[in-house]
């Protein structure tokens, strides 16, 4: 039968279609992907988290007392013993030793209900080491010895959730510094190889080559090591930082190099050379939008090696050390067998990081899926 | 001979003993083993007003003469003498990077691939308002009036200066690309196999196209293909080349009608014709082998082992480039003795 | 010739199309590549499928083999093979019902028909030997050891005339220069003797000369074998020099069907006619070379009626933009598509 022409509606998604800019195609493409959106979500949530560390955590990741030493993480209920409702609350705790293996064990006390509050005041803090304040997300409003452990206390009674929540903050940033440190360093000197070629590229990729063929983790601990132990936890954690992205960035100068290749010899390269376009107007106008999805795409996919880089090296007890939390040195208090045995909650760390590590790697595959110009 | 006008007789682009020679590197450290004789020795004068095709198949050499009169890379040796519009004469391939871009004005390039000519990222408007803005000639509203005529010089809507190459037919890309290199008002294009990756349709309206911009902005072209049926439609003349070398150049008709290198001959009966009983009755010259290897050639004449009439001198000793009739130049020792066809 | 060879695709059919459709569905919309084609190709005759691009014929060829790509599929019509055993004709098979990674397609591929590309380099290997390939194709259809397939493909290269066919089954593809790729890749087609070769534009990215050389190649092939051949180009020159009989494609139909000779000397569709008229001859120069006006129209806004009206010199207005045209007889093999040729009889 024969076919209608296409109704106006139509033919203005056509025009939006020719008029989408390369980024747009990205985005569509992108969004097709629902893992990787998904994966994505996910990534913004924990940077907010990262972001909003001591707010959300209910206390002092220090804090610390012995009457609380692996203390089971908590059930938050809502029908309580005499099967009522109520809002979301906590039991106490009522500790007692056992007669026979003379280890601390905890009861929930159902005669001390402690309600789940939002928006509480609590322990103090500096936000950002900047500004004061004692808001938190969520805390319980009872007695001054009372306290709630979602997740559990570790061997010191410290909460393990706020310790996670402020580990949080810093092994992501470490993950995305340590990759804009790698990033500058590659896309200049991974730029000057691939853009002038001949014996200039050849020397860079060999000193790459060397660099790369020593083995990561003894160079990482043979520097670590180098650390004075004097150190503050800050300067340690850009030093550490900064070890990191010294074989971080061999990875993506290889990237850009091969990029900056491939275009040099593109049309379009070369027509704007013919029209007389400079050198520089070449580089930032022509080449880099070129790749610069790809270059995205790399980067995200480098900060999960960079976490865990940074994990592996604070679990060897060799980068950030107490009392700077990462996800590492939280898992490096799980490292002994008996922790594991008695407190297994010791372990959720190791799930911050496998949940971290996958979603930036979905959302690298998606990211890189596509900006693939081919992909279409 | 038909009697070139005085117009024709004003030499533009004078190209002399032009030589690029690439170095074939091998090992670790990159050592110099041999060279690809890309171009070989050419020389031939494109004058004010023509047509000038260049012909040839593939490592013939010719679309690196195109790149080497834009200076994409630098000669090995020889010159290119080029006048400007304001009757200076300058050697193209002398210029510094001030004065090559200045030249940049008078000489332009169209591309063979209409997808990746035009920078993906880049709007129309952008593409073809980028000459402009890099001689600093035009921005703002000014630009948009400019690319807006040079697209209707093309045959396409100015309204289309908004989208993305993305969304337009390989014939529409060439017509952009033809609007950049218009934009500086040239007064020579190379066209480096413009109209190949077309359909045969698109194609002619494009050849059409091209045809009627020369009229109108008193253009120059060199026009660069391995395909005789269009050249031959376009060009005043007609220069064949093969392995880096010229073998023949003579007007269009000549060439067609009397071509006096066998490589000639074989190209011309090559092709195949939108004529089934000429095709059963036709003499066929298929040529043994593969075309030469530019970095190895033969010795002699490049084309004796694929000639039909090769004897002792041609394997021993290579041929000058002279010229045997009026403006008909051939590489050939036996070019006075030889009785080859041409298309009928 | 071509009376002959009449008889020959009454008697003795070898692939008959039709009404074949392959659409795509693809999110803007679904792409009717192939709509509704029809045409039979007899035992050892040379059929061209003409058009430019986007008409569908490639996609023709690969719905023959069962080779579409995702996301297309075939959604109408059949493929019938004619299987013949000393020139007698022994089994038919429906090739577009059999599922394409079913045992039927594969044995059928590379021993009933075989196909070979435009470009040679992404057809090869790059890390296996010519030999070795043409092993792994024969040894698909026939008992073979490892030597007696490289003595074969000497044989089968030889026979394609590659000079010097025992160093060449040795080497890789990229060892070899286009043109004699080309030729290895025939070898390879032939090697299990095919009844027809599929060529889907195997001489486009191919020198001039190089490809004179190529087509002799098929044509000799053709006559000593026997073999019939589908042979894809939107190159008229190329179809004067080979088809027997051509199909001419515009929009994913065939718009006229006719002997060589006459798709050159008497053609009836606008559209072929138009294409003749734009292709420059070598021997004649015009000033203006003619053009059809417009340009294909996008694949998912196909105009009503007859798909190339808009661009038609003479389109019949009221007729030729509502209803979609029928295929009539001018003559016993030449069928044209089009409502100016109402008064024949329908094919």
């Amino acid at each position: 039968m024969a076919t209608k022409p296409l109704p106006i509606k139509e033919k203005e998604k056509e025009s939006q279609l020719y008029q989408a800019s390369q980024w747009q195609l990205i985005w569509w493409r992108f969004r097709k992907h629902r893992v990787a959106a998904v994966s994505g979500v996910i990534i913004i949530f924990l940077y907010v988290i990262a972001a909003f560390v001591e707010v959300i955590a209910p206390y002092d990741p220090s804090a610390f007392s012995p009457l609380y030493a692996y203390v089971p993480p908590q059930q938050v209920r809502v029908i309580d013993s005499e099967g009522n409702f109520r809002a979301p609350f906590v039991y106490g705790l009522a500790r007692s030793r056992d007669p026979e293996t003379a280890r601390i064990t905890y009861e929930p006390d159902t005669s001390n209900i402690m309600p789940l509050k939002f928006l509480v005041r609590g322990d103090e803090y500096k936000f950002w080491g900047l500004f004061k304040g004692d808001w938190h997300l969520f805390g319980i409003d009872a007695g001054p010895r009372d306290r709630v452990f979602i997740w559990g206390a570790d061997r010191l009674g410290r909460d393990l959730f706020s310790r996670l929540v402020y580990a949080t903050r810093v092994s992501l940033s470490i993950g995305l510094l340590g990759v804009i440190f790698s990033f500058v360093f590659g896309i200049i000197i991974g730029g000057i190889s691939g853009y002038y070629g001949g014996w200039i590229d050849n020397v860079i990729q060999r000193l790459i080559d060397f660099i790369r063929s020593i083995p990561t983790i003894p160079l990482w601990m043979g520097l670590a090591a180098a650390l004075p132990v004097e150190w503050p936890p800050t300067r340690v954690y850009f030093l550490i930082t900064l070890i990191l992205s010294i074989i971080g960035w061999t990875g993506l100068a290889r990237v850009v190099r091969g990029r900056f290749l491939a275009l040099r010899e593109e049309d379009f390269v070369t027509a704007a050379r013919f029209v007389g376009a400079g050198e520089g107007r070449i580089i930032f106008r022509h080449m880099l939008p070129s790749f610069s999805s790809h270059i995205i795409a790399a980067l995200t996919l480098a900060i999960p090696d960079m976490i865990l880089a940074e994990t592996s090296l604070s679990f060897l007890g060799l980068g950030l050390r107490s009392p700077v939390n990462s996800w590492g040195v939280l898992l490096q208090e799980a490292q002994n067998l008996s922790s594991v045995a008695l407190a297994p909650w010791l372990l959720i760390p190791g799930v911050a990081v496998v949940v971290t590590i996958l979603a930036f790697n979905f959302l690298g595959d998606g990211l890189r899926d596509a900006a693939d110009p081919y992909g279409d | 001979m038909p009697e070139l006008s005085a117009k024709q007789t004003e030499p533009l682009l004078e190209v002399k003993h032009l030589k690029k020679y690439f170095p074939v590197k091998k090992g670790f450290l990159q050592r110099v083993v041999g060279h690809v004789k890309a171009v070989d020795d050419v020389s031939f004068t494109i004058h004010k007003g023509e047509t000038f095709g260049l012909v040839g198949e593939s490592g013939s050499g010719k679309s690196t003469t195109a790149r080497l009169i834009l200076r994409g890379y630098g000669v090995t040796s020889g010159s290119l003498r080029f006048t400007r519009p304001d009757g200076s004469v300058v050697d193209i391939a002398q210029l510094n990077k001030g004065e090559l871009k200045a030249l940049r004005r008078d000489v332009q390039m169209i591309f063979q691939d209409p997808f990746s000519s035009l920078n993906p990222r880049m709007t129309v408007l952008q593409i073809v308002g980028e000459p402009l803005t890099v001689h600093n000639i035009a921005d703002g509203s000014e630009l948009v009036d400019r690319v807006a005529q040079l697209l209707r010089d093309v045959g396409l809507r100015p309204e289309i200066m908004n989208r993305y190459p993305h969304a337009f037919s390989g014939g529409q890309r060439q017509r952009i690309s033809i609007a950049r290199a218009l934009a500086l008002n040239p007064s020579f294009i190379a066209a480096d196999e413009a109209v190949s990756a077309l359909d045969v349709s698109v194609a002619a309206q494009n050849l059409n196209l091209l045809k009627d911009l020369q009229d109108e902005h008193n253009l120059t072209y060199l026009f660069i293909t391995h395909d005789l049926s269009t050249v031959q439609h376009i060009s005043d003349r007609l220069a064949v080349m093969y392995v880096g070398q010229l073998v023949e150049i003579a007007d269009t008709e000549t060439l067609f009608n009397n071509p006096l290198h066998p490589y000639t001959e074989a190209l011309l009966s090559a092709v195949p014709r939108p004529d089934p009983d000429f095709a059963l009755k036709k003499k066929r010259i298929v040529l043994k082998g593969d075309v030469a290897d530019p970095s190895n050639p033969p010795s002699g004449c490049y084309f004796h082992p694929r000639c039909n009439y090769a004897t002792d001198e041609c394997k021993a000793k290579t041929p000058e480039f002279r010229e045997v009739g009026e403006g008909h130049w051939v590489r050939c020792h036996h070019a006075e003795t030889l009785e080859l066809a041409g298309v009928e | 010739m071509s009376d002959t060879h009449n008889q020959q695709a009454i008697n003795e059919p070898l692939l008959e199309v039709n009404n074949l459709k392959t659409y795509f569905s693809v999110r803007e919309g679904t792409v009717r590549s192939v709509d509704g084609v029809s045409f039979s190709i007899a035992k050892g005759q040379t059929t061209a499928v003409v058009g430019e691009s986007g008409c569908g014929k490639s996609i023709t060829a690969r719905s023959i083999m069962q080779l579409v790509p995702k996301p297309g599929k075939i959604v109408d019509g059949s493929v019938l093979f004619h299987r013949y055993h000393d020139s007698k004709p022994t089994e038919v098979l429906n090739l577009s019902k059999a599922p394409s990674d079913g045992e039927l397609m594969r044995e059928v591929r590379g021993n009933d028909i075989a196909m070979i590309f435009q470009e040679p380099m992404t057809s090869f290997s790059p890390v296996h030997s010519i030999s070795n390939q043409m092993y792994e194709t024969l040894r698909n259809h026939r008992r073979v050891s490892k030597r007696e397939a490289l003595e074969l493909s000497i044989d089968v290269l030889k026979r394609v005339n590659m000079p010097k066919p025992e160093q060449i089954a040795l080497s890789y593809p990229h060892q070899l220069s286009g043109g004699m790729r080309q030729r290895a890749m025939i070898a390879m087609a032939l090697s299990c003797e095919p009844s027809l070769l599929i060529a889907d534009e195997p001489t486009t990215a191919l020198d001039v000369t190089t490809e004179a050389q190529i087509l002799d190649l098929l044509r000799d092939l053709r006559d000593r074998l026997g073999m019939a051949m589908m042979f894809i180009t939107h190159n008229l020159g190329v179809v004067a020099e080979i088809a027997e009989f051509v199909q001419v494609m515009y929009l994913g139909k065939v718009v006229e069907s006719a002997p060589v000779r006459d798709i050159f000397y008497n053609a009836k569709h606008p559209y072929t006619k138009s294409l003749l008229l734009s292709v420059p001859k070598l021997n004649e120069r015009v000033d203006r070379l003619a053009t059809i006006e417009g340009s294909v129209p996008d694949p998912f806004s196909i105009p009503t009626g007859c798909p190339f009206h808009t661009r038609c010199p003479e389109a019949i207005p009221g007729v030729c933009d509502v209803e979609i045209p029928e295929t009539f007889e001018i003559d016993a093999q030449h069928t044209v598509t089009c409502h100016l040729y109402e008064g024949e009889t329908r094919a």
